[in-house]
């Protein structure tokens, strides 16, 4: 399943970066981008995981960008 | 500016207000200067210093909070303060700047991507309703006025007007539409209201897709791009390692810590790759917005960065160089003047559907009394015979010549040769021909002055047709009589024959050369306002028919990628330079916090030229 998601306060290019490889390592995912500049974050991983990792996701997100924010 | 960049520039404007009042009051003050720098240190570094200490107890390291906050109170520790005080304010400056010209950048996309129709007027049970487009069934009937944007694809039942299709194809001439022709959403009807039969869902109509393949062309990343993400990976820590040696081992042999600890300090300061990470990305993401605003739509940047280097360009013939529409081409008369040979012509065929009657009547353009025509036989095979003004005409090809046994003459010219003759006498014949676009020979040479070493046509047609269209466009290679897959064949045989970084780009309409477009390095569907096959299979898709589009692409990408280029080189220059001084001593922070700052402020203001591409091409 591949799903999109708007990011809220991703302020440094190289934090999306950062996150872009940080959430491509997630199991599960088989692609994963985050685009600094559309703020967005498109995400294809399976799909009846997909619940747990979003979950994951949004920990990761936590850790390499505190202030990023994933709209769910 | 929003509200956090509001806030940002207040606090750059009062921090720095402080800061030069510290710089002029202190040498007078009887009071020791770290307190007084540490006012407008405080009020434009204190998030970065909460991030950094935040961010190493999430197990981020290198990070360009903790590289700021090292540096800074580094520098603070060796008692630089207005150093220390600088590099912060300007870190600062650098971060608005970007943020600012990446939300414009955002923004100006979005408004040429504003294509999006908010709601549709659809007839339902006798009443208009307002819906969203999402809600309304193949099928039923939309209504749209003059001035509102087509929601969904369809066909007009009642109604005509002029639709302006400049947002999907860039095109600033009007398309004029009436009942039965096609309307494709995104386009703005002008002047009369229209009743449309929906013949696709919202989701499945032109706007969505187009919008669909804009939204997601970030995904594919161009090489330069995967270049920069890799590259920041190691290039951080890596400079980080450099300071920390250079801090240490020099110390460790002269005894001078003071100054090479200053020394390790400007490395952090350069640390960061923000330059680079975000104008190539920008770059790209401005290049293919530029190129869909001139009605040129890019699947991925990478596509963009692969056309930059097209070197052999493969064009299928009929649609494409061609009008795929058949058109008088030549008038030969024999023994009567033009405008008589093409009258007699167009009035024989007055009555009959078949295209080249259609073609010649449209070439005589004028109304034709048909009341001068008497009885018609078609001759199937052969031809018209018809009386025209009492006189009995014959139009048709060389078989029928033969058989009414006048001497006729064959035509040099390609195409479709339509002989006319009265009781016993030749008068002439009039050549019907797919027409060469306007502006195909001006692509062409387009193409070529670009640097494209090699033109190819491929084409199912005959071989003298193919020949005439290839002698009269220029192009290099002509290979006609082709089925399908032997165009397949033809291609793999090409990409044989270009170089090992040149790219092969292959231009057709889509239609039925899907499985040549896939086999090329890039795949260029034309003319595809409303052509799903063609929007799906291509990786560039040219909104509107003309093949000069394909140059402006080619250019434009070529600008792309040289601005990327620009600022990989730009930025990696002046780092390696600063890095180099800095190991001799001979550049300070004050350098290195210009250095890195600017380079991103002016690799930033480069990037976003890739914008405007269109403007000046």
């Amino acid at each position: 399943m591949k799903k999109k998601f708007r990011l809220t306060d991703l302020d440094c290019a190289n934090c999306a970066a950062k996150m872009e490889a940080a959430i491509q390592k997630i199991d599960g995912v088989t692609a994963a981008t985050v685009s600094f500049i559309q703020q967005k974050l498109t995400i294809e991983a399976d799909d009846d995981r997909f619940e747990d990792i979003m979950a994951q996701v949004v920990k990761v997100c936590k850790k390499v960008e505190p202030d990023c924010v994933i709209q769910l | 500016m929003n509200k956090k960049q509001k806030k940002t520039l207040w606090r750059i404007l009062i921090s720095a207000a402080v800061f030069v009042g510290a710089v002029l009051a202190a040498p007078g003050l009887p009071i020791p200067a770290l307190p007084l720098y540490l006012i407008p240190y405080l009020i434009i570094g204190w998030d970065i210093l909460w991030k950094a200490l935040r961010n190493i107890l999430h197990g981020q390291i290198f990070d360009e909070n903790f590289l700021m906050a090292i540096a800074t109170v580094g520098a603070v520790a060796i008692g630089e303060y207005p150093e220390a005080v600088f590099v912060m304010l300007f870190y600062q400056v650098g971060e608005l700047f970007q943020s600012v010209a990446v939300d414009r950048s955002r923004s100006s996309i979005a408004a040429l991507m504003d294509i999006c129709p908010e709601e549709a007027n659809v007839e339902r049970s006798g009443q208009v309703e307002r819906v969203d487009p999402e809600d309304v069934a193949v099928g039923e009937t939309i209504l749209i006025r003059p001035g509102e944007r087509v929601p969904i694809d369809g066909v007009i039942l009642e109604g005509s007007s002029t639709l302006n299709t400049a947002a999907l194809t860039g095109e600033s001439l009007p398309r004029d539409a009436g009942p039965g022709d096609d309307v494709i959403s995104g386009c703005v009807n002008l002047t009369g209201v229209l009743r449309v039969r929906t013949t696709k869902a919202f989701e499945d109509s032109t706007v969505s897709k187009i919008l669909d393949l804009v939204e997601n062309s970030t995904a594919k990343k161009a090489r330069a791009e995967q270049f920069i993400t890799r590259f920041a990976r190691y290039y951080t820590p890596a400079v980080v390692l450099g300071a920390v040696a250079l801090a240490i081992i020099p110390s460790l042999i002269t005894g001078d810590w003071a100054r090479w600890v200053e020394q390790a300090l400007i490395f952090l300061v350069i640390s960061c790759p923000c330059a680079l990470v975000i104008s190539v990305p920008l770059t790209f993401f401005g290049g293919v917005g530029g190129c869909s605003r001139a009605g040129i739509l890019v699947k991925g940047s990478n596509y963009l960065e692969a056309l930059a280097r097209a070197e052999i360009v493969v064009f299928d013939k009929t649609g494409t160089l061609t009008q795929g529409v058949f058109n008088v081409a030549a008038i030969h008369p024999q023994d009567c003047d033009e405008a008589h040979l093409l009258e007699l012509a167009a009035l024989a065929e007055s009555w009959s559907s078949h295209p080249i009657a259609r073609s010649l009547r449209e070439a005589w353009n004028r109304e034709l009394d048909k009341n001068r025509v008497g009885s018609v036989a078609e001759i199937a095979g052969r031809g018209i015979r018809a009386d025209v003004d009492d006189v009995t005409v014959y139009v048709g090809n060389d078989k029928l010549m033969a058989d009414c046994g006048v001497a006729w003459r064959p035509c040099h010219r390609a195409g479709t040769t339509v002989h006319v003759a009265t009781q016993g006498r030749y008068l002439g014949h009039i050549v019907i021909s797919d027409q060469v676009k306007p502006d195909a020979r001006e692509a062409i040479a387009g193409l070529k002055a670009a640097g494209v070493r090699k033109t190819v046509m491929l084409t199912g047609d005959a071989q003298a047709v193919g020949e005439a269209v290839g002698a009269e466009l220029g192009l290099d290679e002509v290979h006609a009589q082709l089925l399908p897959a032997d165009k397949v064949t033809w291609v793999e045989t090409l990409l044989g024959e270009k170089s090992p970084k040149g790219v092969l780009a292959f231009v057709g309409d889509g239609i039925n050369d899907a499985p040549v477009l896939s086999r090329a390095d890039v795949g260029v569907a034309m003319g595809a306002l409303g052509s799903d096959a063609a929007i799906e299979a291509a990786d560039i898709v040219l909104m509107d028919d003309k093949p000069s589009k394909l140059s402006q692409a080619i250019s434009m990408a070529r600008k792309t990628v040289a601005i990327a280029n620009q600022n990989i080189v730009f930025a990696l220059a002046v780092k390696a330079v600063i890095l180099v001084l800095g190991i001799f001593g001979k550049a300070n922070m004050w350098a290195g916090s210009l250095a890195d700052v600017g380079v991103m402020v002016i690799a930033v203001a480069n990037a976003t030229r890739a914008l405007r591409l269109d403007k000046n091409t």
